[in-house]
């Protein structure tokens, strides 16, 4: 239990071994935990970072999105006045086109009538003469009376 | 001259043995994850750090690895006081020993000698920051004013003085009480060796020797602990230069 040299030889001992355990052990060793808990810290400001960015670039999604769907919405608008214009034209058309086909009707209508009638005059004269001859029994000289059957033909 | 060679040496071998297992912890090291064992590793010397962090003022790359080697040398030193009291001193024996003391930090030599190199680094880091001035001025003004110097000086002295004396007789005491009531406990046995009186005392022997080696082994972590903090303390003490 006495103090003796070992006491020198102790303290000999104990400063040596704080200045091995720093060389060997605590320099590494602590430099390496520093350099974790700084790649931990890079980390996770790379991880925030990249979150940010996500964030932006989902803001920038909802923004195109929104400017693609007017777009759309734009597009359909102008389909849909065209297509309304398209059948206006359609129509208008078809109009023009049975206006025509009844006018060119009613003048082939009126050719033919006009026709008709002036073959029915022809023979109406033509039987008003046989008529006029079976009545009166006799030979009427036609070319005599050719103008007042024309115009017996011309008043029926 | 007298040398306590069983106590060098085994403080000795347990320095080695914690020197060599933690450079191979740090040659091994990864800054990545961290495996099993440089886990444990880390969380000791994070432990440690913490402790800097939290009573020592400033920086000063010593105080870490300082207490790092306190804390753990001295809890290895006093690790050896959970081996069986008889069973290093029996081998010692087969190999021609006659004496062989187990634990290092039951010698006086061995905790003196550690406050003693902290008593030395306080002195030499109150002198660093301080000046020497400025040192001497603290003996001379310090708790009562400048009107009580004589009482000034006797009473710096004795606080000064008092800081390794108490450092080192706390562990020493608490480590070689400890080994005592090992010793006792073991004589329980040993002292009804023969007779019916080892159906009671056998049982009794090992019941206490298990509750107190279940203490010690909170009386060890916390001895090694205590005297970690005081070196904080002592040397934050010593570079804070207004007192």
């Amino acid at each position: 239990m006495n103090i003796t040299v070992t006491l020198f030889a102790q303290m000999l001992a104990f400063g040596l071994l704080i200045w091995f355990v720093n060389k060997v052990m605590w320099g590494p060793l602590s430099g390496l935990m520093e350099a974790r808990q700084k790649r931990i810290a890079d980390g996770l400001a790379a991880a925030e970072k990249g979150k940010h960015e996500q964030e932006l670039a989902e803001k920038r999604a909802t923004e195109l999105l929104k400017e693609a769907k007017d777009q759309a919405q734009e597009i359909v608008a102008q389909g849909q006045k065209r297509a309304s214009e398209i059948v206006e034209e359609a129509k208008d058309t078809a109009r023009a086109e049975s206006e025509r086909i009844i006018a060119a009707a009613n003048a082939e209508l009126e050719r033919e009538v006009n026709q008709a009638k002036e073959a029915l005059r022809t023979q109406v004269a033509a039987i008003a003469v046989a008529g006029a001859e079976k009545i009166l029994k006799r030979e009427i000289d036609a070319k005599a009376h050719e103008d007042l059957l024309n115009d017996l033909a011309a008043r029926i | 001259m007298t040398w306590n060679l069983d106590t060098i040496f085994i403080s000795i071998a347990l320095g080695a043995l914690m020197v060599v297992v933690g450079g191979r912890v740090a040659r091994n090291a990864t800054d990545g994850v961290p495996g099993g064992f440089q886990n444990f590793v880390e969380s000791i010397l994070e432990f440690v750090q913490t402790q800097v962090k939290d009573s020592f003022p400033g920086h000063n790359p010593l105080i870490a690895p300082l207490a790092l080697t306190i804390f753990v040398w001295v809890w290895l030193m006093n690790f050896m006081d959970l081996i069986p009291v008889d069973l290093l001193p029996l081998i010692g024996s087969w190999l021609g020993l006659p004496y062989l003391k187990v634990v290092p930090t039951t010698d006086l030599n061995t905790t003196l000698a550690m406050a003693l190199v902290v008593f030395g680094l306080t002195l030499f880091y109150n002198i660093k920051v301080k000046g020497l001035g400025g040192y001497l001025k603290m003996f001379l003004f310090h708790p009562f004013g400048k009107f009580a110097m004589p009482a000034n000086i006797v009473m710096t002295a004795i606080e000064e003085v008092a800081k390794p004396l108490s450092l080192g007789l706390r562990l020493f005491g608490n480590m070689f009480a400890g080994e005592l009531v090992f010793l006792l406990i073991a004589l329980l046995g040993g002292a009804a060796a023969l007779g019916a009186g080892l159906l009671i005392w056998f049982p009794l022997q090992v019941v206490l020797d298990l509750a107190w080696l279940l203490f010690h082994i909170l009386v060890i972590t916390l001895q090694a602990f205590i005297f970690m903090v005081l070196t904080i303390v002592y040397l934050g003490m010593a570079h804070t230069t207004d007192h």
